[in-house]
């Protein structure tokens, strides 16, 4: 496209979208418009979108998504004691949610926090993303900065007693959410967060974690089983020494999700983990897009990204490590692996590592198959029925990954999804 | 118990033939044995009768008691009481050994409409016979087969048997990697399963086998076929003399 039809399809994106552009907050959303102008909005012959159409991202209004009927099944984390920040098609829902108040942790919302001239969350709205804007563009995550009109802002300075808890409900067939939230770990702090919903129609979300020396930053996420939505999320984390950073994703289902997870790690011995479960039958298209950073010595990464694909879904991962000079003693590890339940599925990986360092263990590994012949096989020869069987060997499959989940209630929680997402869609056809 | 008429069996995908007319019984109660030479089809028999894909039945039949084997699926086969402890146990990585074996059980008995078995009580009878094969708990959490020693995972296949209480056990080659003691282990562990409503097919290679499990009928299989049957002495004439004699005779 030319220049000018690239300026006139961000102006129409941007043209019903609405710039709260008052106290601390002002300025940060023009530098981020700014740095959304220059980008402009992503086409598929970008490098960094080769795998992902981005054009239902890209469009002035988005297209209609109906909402999942989960026919009363109780949603995740339900049993789980937490504190519920409740939004509706990325509204603020304050009847639904709990008061904002939780011992050794600061909650607002954007929304009421913007106004103000001054907040704690000016050093780190929109600078993660700025910072995570090199050397790639990630200009969703510009034009969330710019735009988003809500979002919560989480400042631990202690160990938080229980998790907090976003749910992102979604009833409009048309609606378009962004959100931001920032998070604060302060030195030795610790935080839970878990987050379940599709959100909207279609949904912009961005996170900034930024990790104090010792903090530590727990993530757990189930994206909605909506079919139609489309996401695009970005994490940008900052780890300061001896940081923990752990994440897992669910997504089952959509038709669109792009996740990225921009990790920097700046202190020497911190820990980042992201992890991903992914399951689509049919019109789903996943793309885990992650980016690490080593900058200090001895910090270790670990990607964990597995996928299950039936009946056309496609899944993507595009993983980098990047260990700059004098982070020596890095331990980087990157996994992606997707399990094809029949012929029609395909996964498109990218394994990157680029290492300026020379004392330093990095391994990748990225592998498609499909379900092992022999060991269903053999469960079958041992009275196991095929069903059962092949939901065991896919639930071994994603194992790893699940197994970055520290708490077991949650990590059964999960699980118990994972089977009967399997159970729904029998794979009668595998090869 | 078992019966095997005539079985024709070829690969699906090519027109290689492996059994050529064997016809086999074993009545409740007994233990039979088949030796043979590498390669004479007794593994693709046991596959065949426990439902493994790839293989095209293209004439007779394999019933247990009664029942038409070659129609069920594998699931079934095991469910109506047949077992085969495999030659080569395949390796399940990320399937605990545990869950595998509770599911194992309990999916059987749901088939046959009888009661689940308590998390309790599967324990304590696993925990029991793991024992009396020298399994021990560790080996019992770790994946299923992996990073098992060829012995381990033999004895491993028994302790399933025994969990599993089938009707009809087919053994192939379990002595094939086990030490000594493990062989006396194992067969212990076969002896105290013989009853008068379970019988054994074991396929074997050596009479040592057949010092401890004692059968009561020999066959030797050759080029897809039962050449001879006779009793325990059969085993012997073959650990003497090999297959020549018993082949040469028969051409
Ligand atoms: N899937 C297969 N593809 C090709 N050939 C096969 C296949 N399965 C079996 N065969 C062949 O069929 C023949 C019988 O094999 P089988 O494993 O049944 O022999 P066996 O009697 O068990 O031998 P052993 O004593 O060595 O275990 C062999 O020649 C083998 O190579
Ligand atoms: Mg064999």
């Amino acid at each position: 496209m030319a220049m000018a039809a690239l300026q006139q399809a961000l102006a129409a994106r941007i043209a019903g979208l609405d710039l709260p552009a008052t106290g601390w907050l002002g300025p940060l959303r023009a530098e981020a418009l700014a740095r959304l102008s220059v980008q402009g909005l992503p086409g598929k012959r970008d490098e960094y979108w080769r795998y992902t159409d981005p054009a239902a991202l890209n469009s002035a209004t988005p297209p209609r998504a109906s909402a999942f009927d989960s026919g009363g099944e109780a949603p995740v984390f339900d049993g789980i004691d937490r504190l519920k920040i409740v939004f509706v098609d990325g509204v603020f829902d304050a009847a639904a949610s709990d008061d904002l108040a939780l011992a050794g942790v600061e909650i607002d919302l954007l929304s009421r926090a913007m106004t103000a001239d001054i907040h704690w969350a000016q050093g780190v709205y929109g600078r993660l993303e700025a910072a995570g804007q090199v050397p790639v563009n990630r200009p969703f995550a510009a034009l969330n900065s710019a735009f988003a009109p809500e979002g919560v802002l989480i400042r631990v300075t202690g160990k938080a007693v229980k998790p907090i808890s976003m749910i992102y409900h979604h009833k409009s067939d048309s609606s378009d959410a962004i959100l931001h939230h920032c998070i604060k770990i302060e030195t030795g702090a610790d935080l839970t967060l878990l987050e379940n919903g599709p959100a909207a129609a279609r949904f912009n979300k961005v996170i900034e974690v930024d990790i104090a020396d010792g903090g530590s930053f727990h993530h757990i996420r189930a994206q909605g089983r909506d079919h139609d939505r489309r996401a695009v999320t970005h994490v940008f984390a900052r780890l300061a020494a001896k940081a923990r950073f752990k994440s897992f994703t669910l997504t089952a289902n959509g038709m669109l999700t792009r996740n990225e997870v921009v990790i920097d790690l700046q202190g020497s011995d911190s820990l980042a983990h992201v992890a991903g479960a992914a399951l689509g039958d049919g019109a789903f298209h996943h793309d885990d897009t992650v980016f690490i950073t080593h900058r200090a010595e001895r910090c270790e990464s670990r990607q964990v990204f597995k996928k299950v694909l039936k009946s056309g879904a496609v899944g993507v991962f595009q993983g980098k490590i990047l260990v700059q000079q004098g982070a020596q003693k890095t331990d980087g590890y990157q996994l992606s692996q997707a399990l094809l339940l029949d012929d029609d599925s395909q996964f498109l990986a990218k394994p990157e590592l680029e290492i300026y360092a020379d004392d330093v263990k990095c391994s990748h590994g990225s592998t498609t198959g499909a379900i092992d012949e022999e060991a269903l096989f053999y469960l079958r020869a041992r009275g196991v029925p095929r069903k059962t069987a092949e939901s065991l060997l896919v639930l071994a499959f994603l194992a790893e990954s699940i197994a970055e989940i520290d708490d077991a209630a949650i990590a059964d929680d999960i699980r118990a999804r994972l089977e009967n997402w399997l159970a729904r869609h029998d794979h009668s056809g595998a090869a | 118990m078992l019966k095997i008429n005539n079985l024709h069996v070829k690969l699906e995908e090519e027109d290689k033939v492996i059994l050529k007319g064997l016809t086999l019984h074993v009545p409740a109660g007994e233990v039979h044995a088949i030796m043979g030479p590498n390669g004479s089809g007794k593994s693709t028999l046991s596959y065949v009768l426990s439902g493994k894909g790839g293989y095209t039945v293209t004439a007779g039949s394999a019933t247990l008691e009664g029942a038409d084997l070659l129609e069920m699926e594998p699931e079934h086969r095991a469910a109506a009481g047949l077992f085969l402890a495999f030659q080569y146990p395949v390796e399940i990585p990320g399937v605990g050994n545990m869950t595998f074996l509770r599911t194992a059980v309990n999916a059987q008995r749901k088939t046959r409409g009888e009661p689940e078995m308590s998390a309790g009580e599967f324990l304590k009878v696993v925990r029991d016979k793991a024992k009396t094969l020298k399994i021990d708990a560790e080996m019992m959490k770790r994946p299923v087969n992996v990073g098992f020693s060829g012995g381990e995972k033999k004895r491993n296949e028994i302790l399933q048997m025994a969990m599993l209480e089938p009707k009809m056990c087919i053994l192939d080659e379990t002595d094939s990697g086990l030490d000594v003691d493990a062989m006396k282990l194992v067969s212990d562990g076969v002896n105290a399963l013989r009853a008068p409503g379970r019988s054994f097919l074991v396929i074997t290679h050596y009479q040592r086998l057949l010092d401890h499990i004692k059968p009561d009928v020999v066959h030797i299989m050759a080029d897809g076929r039962i050449i001879r049957t006779g009793g325990p002495e059969l085993a012997l004439e073959v650990e003497q003399n090999g297959y020549a004699d018993i082949l040469a005779q028969v051409q």
